[in-house]
């Protein structure tokens, strides 16, 4: 019996702490559907997938599965109900083979495991989705395509008709894109609903028959795929023309200010560039590309293995953060949860932790009254949305906390900003603030290099682009050349040989 | 987050603060109900005294635990300090200008054996937990080799008057342990060096890539750990001798003092002011079994749940 919906969920609500996450919102799904789920960082996109996967509870709302209500309180019922779920970051144990950790719960009837079968059952899953790997190999060795393929083999084996890939071609390249869209397709012949998260709009248009579009919480339209077109979507998807994301570059560019020759380290080799005065240089490349390590590197943060750093022309011997920091080298790090906050201190806390010296005595006590004075001065200028810098940063929103790491670096006298994805996970009017920000700081004179993977902003923000792949600069482009083709012409590049 | 969110949540952290507080307190008030000898000056006194070596040691512990790490060889330094210190006093018992060089030399002594264990922990990034477990043993070996398992008397009239002597009725050990609260709690609130330690064991990762020398604090903790263990130690041979048998289980007391007072054992969290009450209220359990003349060996089956039940309180709290 063939049913319209296979997920239909209505009026979900959801807050966290007072937050209103999810205000009642509309999704539903068809048999044999991909479905692109679209909106910008923290539009609720993820709480909505959750609680379909049963991770989160919901606060409102019905959901009806296969036209049945259906009660999804834990992740085990939403398996048992047919969903699958494949996370950006992979739950995948690295040590065991890529058949165990497709049948990770599954490997073996009365406790006993029949290799042979459970190796068979493995390559046969994986087949089906076109790819072929000894299943015995460990998957802490193969490659992020492939354990990306691993968790949907995982999901499906587990009889999943509800898939739910969030960003996946986040971490692939274009090659690798494509097997997961053909992979995609026959799942899709095969009745399976696929939910496609994704950033990437020509993605989205290739290869989803419908879309639903989140901003703050909200669905602000949605419908068939071939109803929209490219910027009508993301003007819903950020509530404003996009002309309007990007202010114009007006710092004049001087000298060099960091130069690097010949760096080698664990995950890159032979990378040289030249960064100067009042410049945005953008570093573009895929998770996994060696971009991030280039940055912590420079900073001090990953041991180098050889060549030189130079700042303003001189040889400089960066061996720690804190080297790299009375160099006057800021690094606002790609993970602010995990690398650039300590959550669970209050936000003036963090905020003077970069140079708490400035705000001390001589003996090392700290001054309420200095540091109140520079945190208040900061929090006005970043326009950080707190009513009391003594609360826990944990309890400020994504684009506030970035912020706060931004406060940090500008509370040091910085000239070197690297700044690693500084826009992810934060709302478009914080995106403008850093924006506005980063001209700002150019404008009196600093360099900032700027690690994305999202081309807008790249074309956006950047004076020049590097394009670094598989460790290595594969090519640079000057403002006017740079296009979204072109970018990834160079990425393709690195893979073409 | 909504401001009624907000408030809800720093009311319920200051329960979380003031439990230990409170339940002293009632231990206080319940124990005055028990017997009618205990709520006198002198018994107080006595609770004091008696733990003021372990008051000093979990100090030294709050630190090391800030930062996400544990040191379970305080009690064996604590022992080793002691034996020492007794064997350097050995020649010049009567002298008490012997009294600066055998103390500072004793000190100097942990403050290497310290700078070792954190050095290990924090630049060649051990497990404090395995470091420390063996400078446990070996320290605790150390002790007996020097006192060839013999108590060594001290004599000193300047170490024995410090013992018995008292300022307006508190004795002298009680103000050391005191100051050295005073100190760490001041140290905690207001200086850079505590609020680094903090920091570093709520997001070591965070820390070290604002530009601050992790491993140079991680290290520090240790040294300071071992620091106090000698002043711990000196203080626990009250009793006239330098016995490397003292001290034992001293690291338990310590970590059990943290942890009732609410500190976490994976870092960032704790104060001294609720240590301090960690220590006491196990001191004061231990001193309520002895009035209600409860045998030792429940006595230490009863401690031990006790410390469960702190902990499953807390963690109830913690869970909103």
């Amino acid at each position: 019996m063939a049913v319209e919906f296979l997920v239909r969920m209505r009026g979900v609500k959801k807050s966290f702490a007072g937050v209103k996450a999810l205000r009642g919102v509309d999704f539903s799904l068809r048999p044999g559907e991909i479905h692109a789920l679209v909106g910008e960082n923290g539009a609720g996109k993820s709480t909505l997938m959750k609680i379909l996967s049963g991770a989160h509870a919901m606060d409102e709302g019905d959901i009806f599965v296969d036209g049945e209500p259906a009660r999804i309180g834990t992740p085990r019922r939403a398996k048992e109900l047919g969903v699958g779920i494949v996370y950006q970051e992979f739950e995948l144990a690295d040590d065991l083979s890529i058949a165990e950790n497709i049948f990770i719960d599954r490997l073996g009837a009365h406790g006993i495991v029949r290799w042979r079968d459970l190796y068979e059952r493995a390559q046969r899953v994986l087949r089906n989705l076109g790819f072929d790997i000894d299943v015995r190999r460990p998957v802490g060795g193969i490659s992020v395509a492939y354990k990306q393929m691993v968790e949907i083999a995982k999901a499906l084996s587990a009889n999943a008709r509800i898939l739910v890939l969030d960003e996946p071609t986040a971490v692939l390249t274009p090659n690798e894109t494509e097997k997961l869209f053909a992979a995609m397709r026959s799942l899709k012949e095969a009745g399976v609903g696929v939910i496609y998260i994704s950033h990437r709009m020509d993605e989205v248009f290739s290869v989803c028959d419908s879309v639903t579009v989140m901003r703050d919480g909200e669905v602000t339209g949605g419908g068939r795929i071939a109803d929209f077109d490219v910027d009508g979507l993301v003007e819903l998807m950020i509530g404003r023309k996009l002309s309007t994301m990007y202010p114009p570059r007006t710092a004049a560019v001087g000298g060099e200010i960091l130069r690097l020759e010949r760096l080698d380290g664990d995950a890159f080799s032979d990378v040289s560039l030249t960064l100067r005065k009042g410049e945005i240089l953008g570093v573009f490349g895929l998770v996994g590309s060696g971009r991030t390590e280039i940055a912590r590197a420079v900073f001090g943060g990953d041991g180098l293995r050889g060549g030189k750093v130079f700042v303003n022309g001189a040889e400089a011997r960066i061996r720690s953060p804190h080297q790299g920091k009375r160099r006057g080298i800021a690094l606002i790090p790609e993970n602010r949860k995990e690398q650039g906050l300590v959550l669970d201190m209050p936000i003036k806390t963090n905020i003077t932790m970069t140079n708490i010296r400035k705000v001390s005595s001589r003996l090392g006590v700290v001054s309420a009254k200095r540091e109140n004075g520079a945190v208040d001065e900061l929090v006005r200028r970043l326009t950080v949305k707190t009513r009391d810098t003594r609360n826990p940063a944990s309890t400020l929103s994504g684009g506030n906390q970035q912020k706060v790491v931004i406060a940090k670096w500008l509370n040091t006298d910085a000239e070197v900003m690297i700044m690693d994805e500084p826009t992810r996970g934060v709302d478009v009017g914080a995106k403008v603030e850093i924006y506005n920000l980063m001209n700002e700081l150019t404008a009196r004179g600093a360099g900032i290099l700027m690690i994305s993977s999202e081309l807008n902003e790249i074309i956006g923000m950047c004076d020049r682009v590097l394009v670094v792949d598989k460790g290595g600069v594969r090519g640079e482009l000057p403002r006017e050349l740079m296009t979204e083709k072109d970018i990834m012409k160079l990425v393709v590049g690195g893979h073409g040989s | 987050m909504s401001d009624a969110a907000l408030a809800g949540r720093s009311r319920l952290a200051l329960v979380r603060e003031s439990l230990p507080v409170a339940v002293l307190a009632i231990l206080i008030v319940a124990s005055s109900f028990l017997n009618r000898n205990f709520l006198t000056g002198q018994n107080i006194f006595n609770l004091l005294r008696q733990n003021s070596g372990t008051i000093i040691v979990s100090f030294g512990m709050l630190l090391v635990i800030l930062t996400g790490g544990i040191d379970l060889s305080v009690g064996s330094v604590a022992a080793f300090s002691s034996v020492l210190f007794a064997t350097l006093l050995d020649e010049r018992q009567n002298d008490a200008m012997a009294l600066p060089p055998a103390f500072g030399l004793t000190l100097l002594c942990s403050l290497g054996f310290g700078a070792l264990v954190g050095y290990l922990v924090a630049y060649r990034k051990m497990a404090s937990f395995v470091v420390t477990l063996a400078s446990m043993t070996a320290a605790r070996g150390g002790a007996y080799m020097i006192s060839h398992a013999k108590t060594i008397p001290i004599t000193n009239e300047t170490v024995n008057a410090f013992n018995k002597s008292s300022l307006f009725r508190v004795p002298y050990s009680v103000i050391l342990a005191g100051a050295v609260f005073l100190v760490v709690a001041f140290a905690l609130s207001r200086t850079v060096y505590g609020r680094l330690v903090k920091a570093i064991g709520s997001n070591e990762t965070a820390v070290r890539l604002s530009g601050i020398r992790t491993d140079f604090y991680v290290m520090s903790v240790y040294m300071v750990s071992a620091a106090l263990c000698t002043l711990g130690g000196i203080i626990e041979s009250r009793t006239g001798v330098g016995d490397a048998r003292v001290c034992q289980g001293l690291e338990l007391d310590a970590i059990a003092a943290c942890v009732i007072g609410g500190a976490s054992l994976s870092g960032g969290r704790g104060t001294a002011v609720n240590t301090l009450m960690g220590v006491l209220i196990l001191g004061l359990i231990g001193n309520i079994m002895v009035l209600m003349r409860i045998p030792p060996y429940p006595q230490q089956v009863i401690k031990g749940v006790i410390i469960i039940v702190a902990v499953l309180l807390q963690g109830q709290n913690k869970a909103k």
